[in-house]
């Protein structure tokens, strides 16, 4: 597992595409958060740095797919899944090692913006007059918001040899999690009885419940289950061949 | 370390791949694996390499069964197959590197070097793969087939992409392998079988049709023995006829047949022929069966 966890790293950081996925990261929402007044910190009268937590959603359900679709696309287009597969790994442990480098880059994403925070602390009046503990909370909901993509990045990647059929599908799929379940929830016809239930099925409601402060289990439990969920079946999809 | 094959089988669909075969490659063997394209030669291997699950039949390797979840068995088995895929990111010595990794070996450095030496790829081995030409590409998969040292190595169209310099250095390399490993080996070039297997098993949709020594075919196919003989004089073709055993003949110019006979004694039917003629034998050989044309016989469609 490690092997496979290091080539993948050093495969992102020797290629353009670490790179560019957190240069645009960075670059879009350095320039929305500080720069365009839209979402500006600046223009809110409050220290706080909530437009990064409503922001970054919407930036990885496009960044994180173009991430991940070649994880295993481009290795069964390339073949080099057969060789793979024929090594003394198992599938579980290609998957999980595939899966830590993408969760590594995530990490490593989310390092700079921390910059952010530390700003916003030093523009506070008076110095440091800021919920230091719930921004905490908030960098893990995003974590896991993130883990959740990356999870389904693989899934998809781990479907179809054709990188770009495995990054729409990506974004369709955190899309409908993130945000889907929500404008369910809204129809007429679940109105009063459903619409709870279908709200809670989506990432925004956990990840705006974590976003409050306060960690609570049930949230933990919804975001690890989804996760085991997209790589069982990523590792499903990787032993059954043919 | 041995590989058996029993009954095994693998259905595509509506298509039966691999139907119902069965053989053996002993340690210290290399098998050529021969058939024309979609004969079920690449199935067959990928299924000895756990990578398919078999519909029927069983693989022991080293005795032991191949199945998708052992992992164990795997780290015994070299295997390039067919289009040599590599990460074409990477270093030479990086991908070694990693692959060293994967099956966890012990100072891998050293092994290394020396498997880059073998395969002749040290003066390649700072460069990007993708900035490799095919030849040097094959020996980076090559490279990868034996750095652990495995004790079975399955060569999916091994010296596919290699001019003729390359080939005799990497049949060389292949041959010296052969003598400690059990190769299995697939091609449809049909000078390699005859250069480097010690035994055939050549394979037609799905099944086999032919396994054996190539001596062993040729004479399986026709019980003739053919000998090219060169006279001191031109003679009347027809009198040919008059040699013991004589079966049929092909005249190449007026000096030179082709003289196909029953058994090996006709070699001494052409010589009392020529001392009866008063001829003189400049020369004679014994003609072999090519695998070329053993290979055409079984596999062409009736």
């Amino acid at each position: 597992m490690r092997a496979i966890y290091l080539r993948e790293l050093g495969s992102y950081f020797s290629s353009m595409i670490a790179y560019i996925t957190l240069g645009l990261l960075l670059a879009v929402l350095g320039l929305m958060m500080w720069v365009f007044p839209d979402f500006s910190v600046l223009s809110t009268p409050f220290a706080s740095i909530d437009s990064l937590f409503a922001l970054a959603p919407m930036i990885f359900i496009f960044l994180i797919p173009a991430f991940t679709m070649r994880s295993f696309a481009e290795e069964r287009q390339a073949a080099t899944l057969e060789i793979l597969l024929t090594r003394p790994v198992s599938a579980w442990k290609i998957v999980l090692g595939k899966y830590f480098a993408t969760l590594t880059w995530l990490l490593i994403a989310l390092v700079p913006t921390i910059l952010y925070v530390f700003s916003v602390y030093r523009l506070g009046s008076p110095v440091g007059n800021i919920d230091l503990g719930q921004i905490a909370a908030s960098y893990f909901g995003l974590f896991m918001l993130g883990a959740v993509f990356c999870a389904i990045g693989l899934l998809t990647s781990a479907q179809t040899s054709n990188q770009i059929v495995a990054f729409v599908l990506a974004v369709f799929f955190c899309f409908i999690f993130f945000y889907g379940f929500y404008l369910i929830s809204r129809l007429a016809s679940f109105a009063g009885n459903l619409d709870s239930l279908i709200e809670s099925l989506g990432i925004d409601f956990h990840y705006y419940s974590i976003s409050r402060g306060v960690i609570d289990t049930r949230d933990l439990a919804y975001f690890i289950c989804l996760i085991g969920l997209c790589i069982t079946w990523t590792w499903a999809s990787l032993s059954k061949r043919n | 370390m041995s590989i058996h094959v029993s009954h095994l089988s693998k259905v595509f669909g509506q298509q039966r791949a691999v139907d119902d075969i069965s053989f053996e490659v002993a340690k210290g063997e290399i098998l050529g694996f021969l058939g024309p394209n979609g004969a079920g030669k690449t199935t067959t291997m990928r299924m000895i390499t756990g990578y398919l699950a078999p519909d029927d039949g069983e693989i022991l390797v080293d005795n032991e069964a191949v199945r998708e979840e052992t992992t164990s068995i795997r780290a015994k088995i070299g295997y390039l197959p067919e289009n040599n895929p590599l990460y074409l990111d990477m270093y030479v010595r990086e991908y070694l590197r990693y692959v060293a990794r994967i099956y966890k070996m012990q100072n891998p450095a050293d092994r290394i070097e020396e498997v880059l030496a073998l395969t002749g790829l040290l003066s390649e081995s700072h460069k990007l793969i993708s900035s490799l030409s095919k030849g040097y590409r094959q020996r980076v998969g090559l490279a990868q087939a034996i750095l652990h040292d495995p004790e079975v190595l399955i060569l999916d169209e091994a010296t596919s992409g290699l001019d003729p310099n390359q080939l005799i250095e990497i049949r060389a390399l292949i041959r010296e392998l052969g003598k400690e490993k059990t190769i299995l080996l697939s091609t449809h070039i049909m000078q390699e079988v005859q250069a480097l297997c010690d035994r055939v098993v050549i394979i037609n949709k799905g099944k086999i049709v032919a396994d054996g020594n190539i001596p062993m075919l040729s004479q399986m196919l026709n019980k003739q023995h053919r000998v090219k003989v060169k006279f001191s004089e031109a003679i009347n073709s027809n009198t040919l006829q008059e040699i013991k055993g004589y079966a049929s003949h092909d005249q190449k110019d007026a000096h030179t047949f082709i003289i196909a006979g029953q058994e090996t004694a006709i070699n001494e039917a052409i010589f009392d022929f020529a001392v009866n003629k008063n001829l003189k034998i400049l020369e004679m050989s014994s003609m072999e069966e090519s695998v070329e044309h053993i290979f055409q016989q079984l596999t062409q469609p009736a």
